[in-house]
């Protein structure tokens, strides 16, 4: 999908659903960090996972590595990362 | 109607025979057709490649001919796909052979991607290929003392892969009175030392006992191959005498080729296997872009499901079977101990200490494997 941004309307990113959801091995974050090479600098991404520690988890490393949490939801048992790579 | 399968390795193997079983009437009156094409007329069990980079397995022991492997009711041609025109039915292989197909099924696998780090490939020993598998094995035989580096990319096939390298090599050099010279060091991309939670627990533990040293959070940046650095990308870095990796994969470039799938993972439906937007196509194994392992029981639940619901579609026109997610995973905790992890997209693995007995079946099952390529176990 096409971010769009909110004032002007215009297309800023894309951003790209990971559904991660059910996944174990390897994990909704190591789905992120395979998925984060595949888009662009500024691209946003959205992690579905059904793990709770995922809420966690994919924030403490998107701080130690330097990309940006743009914020987390839950929905239905789903927890929807926001993330925008920044680097 | 004509099923063609495209991949001769284990998906395709096990589905195709899986498929000749249960549609044996079918083939035999000629209503029905089934075709593999391969790349290759050799069978390879890629998870043996573990075993020769130890030194537990010898390289013939990891091939038989794949005609040899698969029912006499199928057609199988060593003439791998360039093209696939989807829209069309149709694939043309290297040969020049333009083949129809009612029913598609793409089985292609997986390759490792050491040039996505750079310095990688130059600098790194791997065990996913035979070369680089003996090679490393004679590396490790020479390697006398100093410290070894484990380091990893992602996606990455076999997840439990980097644990069973490194406790294999330190009962490898422990055996062999090298103990005290040799130093493990292992990296890991997420915040624990596996990603399964529950093998974490287990693992972090017995690292500390071994005395293997490990820094999680780590995700290989680069390799300074002069000064014997590993860069981050969180921004550590972990000298090496020797590096070893496991280093991430992609799909089969002609799956990238032919602009079906991102760095040629085929976007798959998790339950039905079809490739999103195409009913008439099935996807399995590494090839998939499903959240779960890149292992081969995975390529093998999945095939049991898909002969069950392509045997079906021809029998009665509908699939029968949803894809559950079903994964299980030996693991080789060492050189005389294993366990193993079964889960599926709603059941989290819950692995028990490593046993003695399990490693004894799991080295049988390198030998067991054979009869399930041929779809009987």
């Amino acid at each position: 999908m096409v971010v769009l941004n909110g004032s002007t309307g215009e297309a800023m990113s894309e951003r790209r659903i990971v559904d991660a959801r059910g996944s174990f091995c390897p994990g909704p974050l190591m789905e992120l960090i395979a998925a984060i090479k595949m888009v662009q600098v500024g691209d946003e991404l959205e992690i579905l996972s059904s793990d709770k520690g995922s809420a966690k988890e994919i924030p403490q490393w998107l701080n130690k590595v330097g990309h940006e949490h743009l914020g987390t939801t839950e929905q239905d048992g789903v927890w929807h990362v926001n993330v925008r790579r920044k680097k | 109607m004509k099923i063609l399968i495209v991949g001769g390795g284990m998906g395709g193997t096990i589905l195709a025979n899986n498929l000749a079983r249960r549609l044996k009437s079918e083939l035999k009156s000629g209503k029905v057709s089934l075709t593999v094409l391969s790349a290759s007329a050799q069978h390879a069990y890629l998870p043996g490649l573990l075993y020769v980079a130890t030194g537990r397995m010898t390289t013939d022991e990891l091939y038989r001919d794949e005609a040899s492997l698969l029912d006499p009711l199928i057609e199988f041609r060593v003439d791998p796909v360039e093209h696939f025109l989807l829209d069309q039915k149709q694939v043309k292989t290297k040969s020049g052979q333009t083949i129809g197909y009612d029913v598609l099924a793409i089985a292609t696998g997986s390759r490792i991607y050491p040039e996505a780090i750079p310095g990688l490939k130059e600098n790194a020993e791997f065990f996913y290929t035979e070369e680089t598998a003996v090679k490393l094995f004679n590396r490790v035989r020479d390697f006398k003392a100093g410290k070894i580096v484990v380091a990893m990319g992602v996606p990455h096939k076999c997840p439990m892969a980097p644990l069973e390298i490194t406790l294999m090599l330190d009962d490898y050099f422990k055996e062999r009175g090298l103990g005290g010279k040799v130093q493990l060091h292992y990296t890991y991309p997420v915040g624990r030392v596996h990603t399964l939670e529950n093998v974490a627990k287990w693992a972090a533990p017995e690292f500390d006992r071994r005395g293997i040293t490990y820094e999680t959070m780590f995700n290989l940046k680069h390799v300074d191959g002069q000064k014997r650095v590993i860069h981050s990308e969180e921004g550590t870095e972990a000298s090496y005498d020797m590096l070893i990796s496991i280093p991430s994969h992609r799909g089969m470039e002609v799956i990238e080729a032919n602009k079906l799938g991102q760095n040629g993972w085929i976007p798959t439906h998790r339950e039905n296997l079809n490739m999103e937007g195409r009913e008439d196509v099935f996807v399995l194994g590494d090839t998939t872009n499903l959240p779960i392992s890149k292992a081969g029981s995975t390529t093998h639940f999945e095939a049991e499901v898909l002969g069950e619901n392509i045997a079906a579609l021809v029998k009665f026109g509908a699939p029968v079977r949803k894809y559950d997610g079903k994964v299980f995973c030996f693991i080789q905790a060492g050189s005389d101990r294993a366990t193993y992890a079964m889960f599926n997209y709603n059941r989290p693995p819950d692995p028990k200490p490593p046993t003695r007995t399990m490693h004894w079946f799991k080295a049988a099952y390198n030998k067991l494997y054979w009869l399930s390529a041929r779809g009987l176990l």
